[in-house]
């Protein structure tokens, strides 16, 4: 799953398999922190308008 | 790793000589014993009880006075896979690399520590070499005592399998290391316990890569890939020789030996008319 | 007592109505969750598997949900990569389904294996050949887009959404799903595929061995289509049952119509893709092996050519007809028909797919095996359904699933 684990081997294989694989969870990851933060930001400022 | 050693380094298999074989069994029990393999109180059931060394009963199907019988004992073939590259079947789908191809040895490694006992693996195998650990190990009060330290035994939950006695080749290392000569085992310092249990003599094991061992001479493995089925490779010279299953392009180290053109036939699946075709090159060269 | 959390203007039946309802199903779950810890604690003897049955019953309902759950990730791809917007009415509850049954195979598959505290080897320790593996990665991954996309449903439920924070979750997740749907079809059709594979792969299986493109073998793509063929007439009987069970109707006609015309033509286009391979594997692949067709489907008691016709036409050609012809499709009760059938069709080749490999014998002095599930194996496949059903119960009843629900039910509205 690692490039430490001692089965890794730096072939094609393993390149496209876990970069498919770390790119999907990449976007995944990027976009929930996107939808978080923006969350976050928007009721901060919902929350500075109602003062 | 090193698939470009495979042709330099061992390649351990074994030939049966089926016409010899008497069904006696000593094979599965020395292979019980030595392996530590575990069994039930009840082993009726031979769908979910653990014989590595397994020994089919043949017959030719003929009313008496022909009936014939051959006993076949079946070990894990150790399959090289297709073109003998060391993508055995089994050892191509295992997910978590428990099982893996020795490309030093010929061997199929089973790492019992890896093993989540997904049993895809015995899935893959025709030859139903492969076997689960259903119920926890037990052994009778003080039988214990009795197991080999040299092999671990296996927890419930995983797949384990003929090993080639993979701990005696580890014990031939250590002496041949201890000798000054790593690199030349001796034929008679590695054979497998059913080998050397077998009363009739029937099994022949060693280096199938060394034309000085026994198995080689008999065997006489083509070097060449089999000129009808580009997967099959080490096909052997011998017309009276045959692997199982050797369409499906698995290419055993397992060979079996017969006088008999019935038994030999069993060895694989024609269709109708198909053996009397094939028969002519069975056993024989590719390539002069 | 919990009106506070249906949604507004929704009419819902009354709690002790509801948790009698929930009680009874309950009581099947935990009988599989029994089921269950039987099999955790003492050991996969507690199945009828063994060394012929490696694969058995879980497994094909592992795929079998799959392949149905399939239903969410190509409504999703249609809806939002494809822009298909009247699907937006259904979306939500194709996506519940699909949840439903990916973290059902994902507890099947914990149980399933030998050492269920070594699972994440498979991760940590994968095998980039395996086809399992490339299943377990893709599985999990798809799984967390499948949360992804039901987490806004949950923060709409009325109390949820009154708290700003989630309020512009909800929105915002709205706002990027198209790139989650897409990642999501990336995923699927990668697991989908790879499902088939596992079975493709093992060329010391003649029953199940095939050529294909590349790594991967025809099944890998036939796995895929069949998918996103069957899966939404899945979703489609899921959502006629609900309407059945809540006595409303949820979905406007127009959306199931169009659903199922994809449904058709996907299932018609795989079908003849399907006919195509079983008939180049029959007549190439196998006797290049030594191997009849007559091998696979005789000499046993219970696999028999009926399999085939039953999976192939009964099952495939003619739900694929009724979809595709407008008067059919637009009668309910021939829908209903050809969606049922597509439903048992995919299901019944995954059960191919897995048990008949098995059972085949290979060596010619070998015999067929033929497997009954023990009841343990029954209940903890019956768990997920009933886990399904509490689910969708809880979905249906606090959460707005349906966006044309109160339209559809103004004029004349459920008494209860």
């Amino acid at each position: 799953m690692f490039p430490f684990s001692f089965e890794w081997v730096w072939d094609m294989g393993h390149m496209v398999f876990f970069g498919g694989f770390w790119y999907a969870i990449g976007i995944l990851s990027a976009g929930m922190t996107y939808c978080i933060v923006k969350a976050v930001l928007n009721t901060m400022n919902d929350s500075g308008e109602s003062h | 790793m090193v698939q470009e050693n495979h042709n330099s380094a061992y390649k351990f298999g074994m030939v049966i000589d089926l016409d010899k074989c008497t069904g006696c069994g000593s094979c599965m029990v020395s292979c019980m014993a030595e392996n530590n393999v575990p069994f039930k109180e009840d082993e009726t059931n031979k769908k979910d009880s653990i014989t590595w060394m397994r020994v089919y009963k043949l017959t030719n199907d003929k009313p008496f006075p022909d009936t014939e019988v051959v006993y076949m004992p079946r070990p894990c073939q150790q399959c090289g896979g297709k073109g003998d590259h060391g993508h055995s079947p089994c050892v191509s789908v295992c997910p978590a690399v428990a099982t893996d191809y020795g490309y030093d040895t010929g061997i199929v490694s089973q790492i019992y520590t890896r093993c989540f006992g997904c049993r895809y693996c015995m899935g893959a195998c025709p030859y139903h070499a492969r076997y689960f650990n259903w119920w926890d190990p037990k052994w009778p009060e003080g039988m214990e005592k009795y197991l080999s330290p040299n092999v671990s035994p296996r927890m419930r939950g995983v797949v384990e399998k003929c090993s080639f006695c993979y701990h005696r080749y580890q014990a031939a290392r250590d002496k041949a290391y201890a000798h000054g000569n790593k690199d030349h085992i001796k034929e008679e310092d590695y054979q497998t316990a059913c080998t050397t249990a077998c009363p009739a003599g029937a099994i022949v094991f060693g280096d199938l890569n060394n034309p000085a061992h026994e198995v080689h001479q008999i065997v006489k493995p083509d070097p060449h890939p089999d000129p009808r089925n580009k997967h099959v490779a080490g096909k052997s010279r011998n017309p009276k020789i045959f692997r199982l299953l050797e369409r499906l392009g698995t290419n055993p180290k397992v060979y079996y030996l017969s006088e008999r053109e019935w038994v030999r036939k069993q060895g694989d699946n024609y269709l109708e008319g198909e053996w009397e075709k094939i028969k002519n090159h069975h056993g024989k060269a590719s390539h002069g | 007592m919990d009106s506070a959390l249906i949604p507004e203007g929704a009419k819902r039946c009354p709690l002790p109505k509801f948790s009698i309802g929930i009680a009874i199903v309950s009581a099947v779950l935990l009988w599989g969750v029994y089921a269950m810890f039987l099999c955790w604690f003492k050991g996969l003897n507690q199945t009828n598997m063994n060394d012929y049955y490696g694969f058995a019953l879980w497994i094909w309902a592992d795929l079998a949900v799959i392949a149905v759950g399939g239903g969410a990730f190509f409504t999703g791809l249609l809806k939002y990569i494809f822009k298909i917007d009247e699907l937006k009415n259904i979306i939500n509850f194709a996506v519940i389904i699909g949840f439903i049954c990916y973290s059902s195979a994902l507890l099947i598959l914990a149980i399933d294996i030998g050492q269920p505290l070594r699972g994440w080897f498979i991760f940590w320790h994968a095998n980039v050949h395996s086809m399992l593996t490339e299943v377990a990665f893709c599985l999990s991954a798809y799984f967390a887009v499948l949360t992804i996309e039901f987490i806004p449903n949950i923060l709409e439920n009325r109390q949820a959404n009154k708290v700003p924070f989630f309020h512009h979750l909800a929105h915002n997740m709205h706002g990027v799903m198209a790139i989650f749907a897409a990642t999501g079809a990336f995923l699927s059709f990668f697991h989908q595929g790879s499902l088939g594979g596992v079975a493709g792969v093992m060329y010391g299986r003649p029953f199940a061995v095939r050529e294909g493109l590349l790594v991967w073998p025809w099944t890998f793509f036939l796995f895929t289509w069949s998918a996103a063929a069957y899966g939404p007439c899945f979703t489609l009987l899921v959502t006629k049952t609900t309407e059945a069970i809540t006595g409303k109707k949820l979905v406007k006609d127009n959306v199931i119509h169009l659903l199922a015309k994809i449904s058709g033509w996907m299932i018609v286009t795989y079908i003849i893709a399907k006919i195509i391979d079983t008939a180049y594997w029959a007549m190439v692949t196998a006797p290049s092996l030594g191997f009849n067709l007559s091998h696979f489907y005789t000499d046993n008691s219970f696999y028999g050519y009926w399999m085939l016709i039953t999976e192939i036409v009964i099952c495939g050609v003619v739900p694929g007809a009724i979809l595709i012809t407008k008067s059919t499709r637009e009668n309910p009760k021939l829908r209903l028909v050809a969606i049922i059938l597509g439903t048992i069709g995919v299901c019944l080749n995954r059960w191919v797919m897995v048990l008949q490999i098995m059972a085949v014998p290979v060596m010619s002095f070998d015999t067929w095996a033929l497997y009954i599930p023990s009841w343990q194996e029954i209940a903890t496949t019956v768990l997920p359904v009933a886990y399904g059903v509490i689910l969708i119960a809880f979905a249906y009843r606090y959460l707005p699933v349906f966006p044309q629900e109160q339209e559809l039910n103004q004029v004349k509205p459920v008494t209860e």
